[in-house]
């Protein structure tokens, strides 16, 4: 790496954004963005959904073309660029969603992406020594299926690193991890500063920015409202440059006592249906009306099977699966609706909307037991009724219940899911990963809207990776590791650190195999 | 690669409509220089195929006769396709209504009633439905290709119609010609028109227009239809079948298609013969994409399509052309609107300029 001989502060940044803007339909994505990050440096980028990052990202690898604006790399103009090309600048890239083959192993999946992986021996030998001089554990021998989410990243990290990055992009990199896991990952990414190189963390999660970075930009509405040093702001302050306004809290009372049992798993046990999945073992819960039971847990440790379990999606022996003190593991999801169930899936365009259809129709997808068909025909003043009255409650901004489901941002189609699952009124509502990629004012909008749920009686199940966020809605906690489900425990009386410990000490195995397989 | 296809971000709905007109007129410019090529005047050949058939009130009867199976295939099919079933054998389908309608007025043939027509219809129907049941039964019981069962069983219902014409089923008084006896008077639909061969089918098909749009549009059956071909987990998570999809789609398009089938041997024919469609049940694939899915895009296509096939005779007849021009034309239009399509949803660019990094 050369750097030029000047003193560090008068270098060139080693990439710098000058009035980069972006304009897709309807929509200003991205407006006179300007953005400087230094050799060395760890910059954080912080902004709500739809705030324009994603869109500011791909621009700067090259999967997207700005409208207007320079991009200077080391003080160097760069035109158009493709993603190879930004890669051979020394561009890398760590996305949300990982890019790897199940069925090949470590070293076959980097072969894949790097110039001259041809030779898997050589290559097997660099992963090694690229993992073990920045302390990331992994064995190029093994098949990426055996490997755990946060093993997973480390695979993407070394992919990038092995290319000697000068600037390393990492998107949301912790939402998959445990608290242990993501510790390690800081490590990691202060050592790499530490030899040069520059780091563009994407996030919306306060506390790590204020841990990890030195500067941060933050997005507002596709343009930057500031630049600033947060480890001298407050998460409160940071909130408040991020949404414009102050962080709203949520309320929360202490739930009745013995409530009716609305769902009850009475050992649930279910092969996954995907081969490298999780099997479900023996799973044992009960939610009673009035209170919210949240389920923490690494995403692949049998939350898909639970999920598909609970909605009906999957059938299980009838008794199995209790829903309203009836046995209900036989029914379909029509069934299990009629019994109260009301369901908000992990995915949400393609599952938990059709991204084709307008949001009245989107309504009348689960609301159609609820008066909106009379003699076989749609009553389509209803649906559209029902829609708007979704949009107004949850503040969903769209053009109005004729537009489609894919034109909402995530945070604004997840309001909407979940506010029509709300609507409906369930006495038990079932929600998975519910504020996943969702800005922090509409997540503590919709975090309230379960309380509120919660408090007029219904039983409410929560999935969920964030951990702050269980501990903020919970009543009980309770811990999926591998298939198990730990007992649940009083919120009140556990904490982050207990919860954490459960989530990484289930997996220890896993994780104790890592250094020993890579040694 | 130097051009490439880039997803519009929002596909122009002024263009999604127009599309079908500039495929028509696209295929009329390929017309063009395909007579001139022939070397016959293009003017003279296009006003043959395209005016000429239908200058008469006779010629305007004919292309609603050619028209009704038409639109009772496509009908059928495109909610079907908008379920994602691939429907291809409503040829097949059509022959097994024929095949069971007619033989109906051949078994009641000398005991006729006036209940007989409506009992062929019935028959019709369920015979194009059983058809249509079988793909359906392979695909959801052993996640068989709907594609290619219901395409070769098309194969299979023709030469099942072959065997009984030349067979068992032949006019003992028709000189040992391959066909059946003419249908008594009341197994035959009425005539709507007097000089002209107009017949009830029309009537059927414009009913099977309106409830296929009532269907799709209005009643929640249609709306699991496409939730379940625009987004199958979406269908799964609020509890719509897919395979209750699929064995609709089938029957109301094989029932569809048998009730054309119907038409064409108690219209028109009044028998059965080896072949009772020019091809129907595959031009109203064409029909359907052509109609946008949509049961009234549907009715102005099948008119088009029909106007196809009887330009191909009018060529045939009046500039001694191959009638093979039917076909050439249908595959110029399917292709043309296939391909306006694309570029409605993709704009092409030229391959990526070269990127200039900095040094």
């Amino acid at each position: 790496m050369a750097l030029p001989p000047k003193a560090t502060a008068a270098a060139p940044p080693r990439l710098e954004l000058r009035g980069i803007t972006k304009r897709y339909p309807g929509v200003l994505a991205n407006e006179g963005i300007d953005l400087a990050v230094r050799p060395g440096e760890i910059h954080a980028l912080l902004g709500e959904n739809g705030a324009g990052k994603s869109t500011l990202v791909k621009i700067i690898y090259g999967v997207v073309k700005a409208d207007a604006g320079e991009m200077l790399w080391e003080g160097g103009p760069l035109g158009s660029h493709t993603p190879a090309q930004a890669r051979h600048l020394g561009i890398g890239m760590v996305f949300q969603h990982f890019n790897l083959f199940d069925t090949l192993t470590v070293a076959e999946n980097i072969a894949l992406c790097i110039e001259g992986g041809g030779d898997l021996k050589a290559l097997a030998g660099r992963i090694a020594e690229v993992s073990g001089r920045y302390g990331l554990p992994i064995d190029p021998l093994r098949h990426v299926h055996g490997l755990s989410v946060g093993e997973r990243q480390r695979v993407e990290i070394v992919r990038c690193l092995l290319q000697d990055p000068k600037l390393l992009i990492m998107d949301e990199p912790t939402s998959v991890l445990t608290p242990l896991e993501v510790e390690k990952l800081f490590e990691t990414l202060r050592r790499l500063a530490g030899e040069g190189c520059s780091i563009l963390y994407i996030s919306h999660k306060l506390d790590e920015i204020r841990e990890l970075c030195q500067t941060a930009t933050v997005l507002r509405g596709g343009r930057v409202s500031a630049d600033c040093d947060p480890r001298e702001e407050t998460p409160k302050s940071l909130a408040e440059m991020m949404i414009g306004r102050e962080l709203p809290v949520c309320r929360h009372s202490e739930p009745p006592e013995g409530g009716a049992e609305r769902l009850v798993l009475d050992g649930l046990s279910l092969a996954s249906d995907d081969p490298f999945g999780t099997d479900l073992m023996d799973i044992r819960l009960t939610v009673r009306a009035g209170e919210i039971v949240g389920i923490a847990g690494v995403a692949g440790n049998g939350q898909n099977a639970l999920l598909a379990a609970l909605s009906g999606e999957r059938r299980a022996p009838p008794g199995q699966v209790r829903i309203g003190g009836r046995p209900a593991g036989h029914l379909g999801p029509r069934a299990r609706r009629a019994r109260g169930l009301a369901f908000v899936p992990e995915e949400r365009l393609g599952r938990g909307a059709v991204p084709g259809m307008s949001l009245a129709d989107n309504a009348l997808l689960t609301g159609y037991q609820k008066g909106m068909v009379r003699h076989g025909l749609v009553r389509v003043e209803r649906t559209r009724a029902y829609a708007e009255r979704v949009v107004d409650a949850f503040k969903v901004v769209c053009a109005g219940s004729g537009s489609e489901a894919r034109s909402l941002s995530g945070g604004n189609l997840q309001k909407f899911i979940l506010g029509r699952e709300i609507l409906l009124e369930p006495s038990l509502l079932v929600l998975a990963y519910p504020t996943w990629g969702v800005d922090v004012g509409a997540a503590a909008q919709i975090r309230q809207a379960v309380i509120d749920l919660r408090d007029r009686g219904a039983g409410v199940l929560v999935v969920s990776e964030e951990l702050e966020e269980l501990f903020e809605i919970s009543d009980r906690i309770a811990v999926i590791g591998k298939g198990r489900l730990s007992p649940a425990k009083r919120t009140r009386d556990t904490g982050v650190e207990e919860v954490g410990r459960w989530m990484a000490g289930m997996f220890a195995p896993a994780l104790d195999e890592g250094p020993q397989d890579a040694a | 690669m130097l051009l490439r296809l880039e997803p519009r971000a929002q596909a122009s709905r002024g263009l999604r409509i127009a599309a079908p007109l500039i495929a028509l007129a696209l295929t009329l410019g390929s017309g063009t220089v395909l007579f001139g090529a022939l070397g016959q005047n293009p003017i003279l050949a296009l006003h043959t195929f395209f005016i000429r058939p239908i200058d008469s009130l006779y010629g305007l009867s004919e292309l609603a006769i050619k028209a009704a199976p038409l639109a009772l295939c496509a009908v059928g099919l495109a909610i079907g396709f908008r379920g994602n079933v691939w429907n291809i054998g409503a040829e097949g389908q059509l022959t097994m209504g024929a095949i069971c309608g007619g033989g109906l007025a051949l078994a009641f043939y000398g005991v006729e009633g006036p209940w007989l027509l409506p009992l062929m219809v019935l028959a019709g129907g369920l015979g194009g439905m059983a058809w249509g049941a079988i793909p359906a039964l392979l695909k959801t019981r052993f996640n068989a290709n709907e594609i290619l069962t219901s395409l070769m069983l098309t194969y299979v219902a023709i030469q099942l119609l072959g065997y009984l014409v030349h067979g068992p089923w032949r006019d003992p008084e028709g000189y040992n010609f391959p066909e059946t006896r003419l249908f008594g008077e009341q197994a035959l639909l009425p005539v709507l028109l007097d000089g002209t061969r107009l017949h009830g089918g029309v009537v059927l098909a414009l009913i099977a227009v309106g409830l296929g749009w009532l269907l799709l549009s209005r009643s929640f059956t249609g709306f699991q239809i496409k939730v379940v071909g625009q987004a199958p987990a979406a269908a799964a998570y609020a509890g719509f079948s897919r395979g209750r999809v699929v064995w609709l789609s089938f029957l109301i398009g094989g029932g569809l298609a048998g009730i054309a089938g119907l038409g064409e041997v108690a219209g028109p024919m009044g028998q059965l013969n080896p072949t009772v469609s020019p091809g129907y049940g595959f031009a109203a694939i064409i029909c359907a994409f052509l109609g946008r899915l949509h049961p009234f895009g549907v009715l102005l296509a099948s008119l088009l399509l029909a106007l196809l096939f009887l330009g191909g005779e009018s060529l045939q007849m009046h500039l001694n052309l191959p009638l093979a021009i039917t076909g050439v034309f249908q595959g110029l239009l399917l292709f043309f609107v296939l391909a306006c399509d694309v570029f409605v949803r993709y704009r092409v660019r030229l391959g990526p300029a070269v990127a200039s990094p900095a040094p």
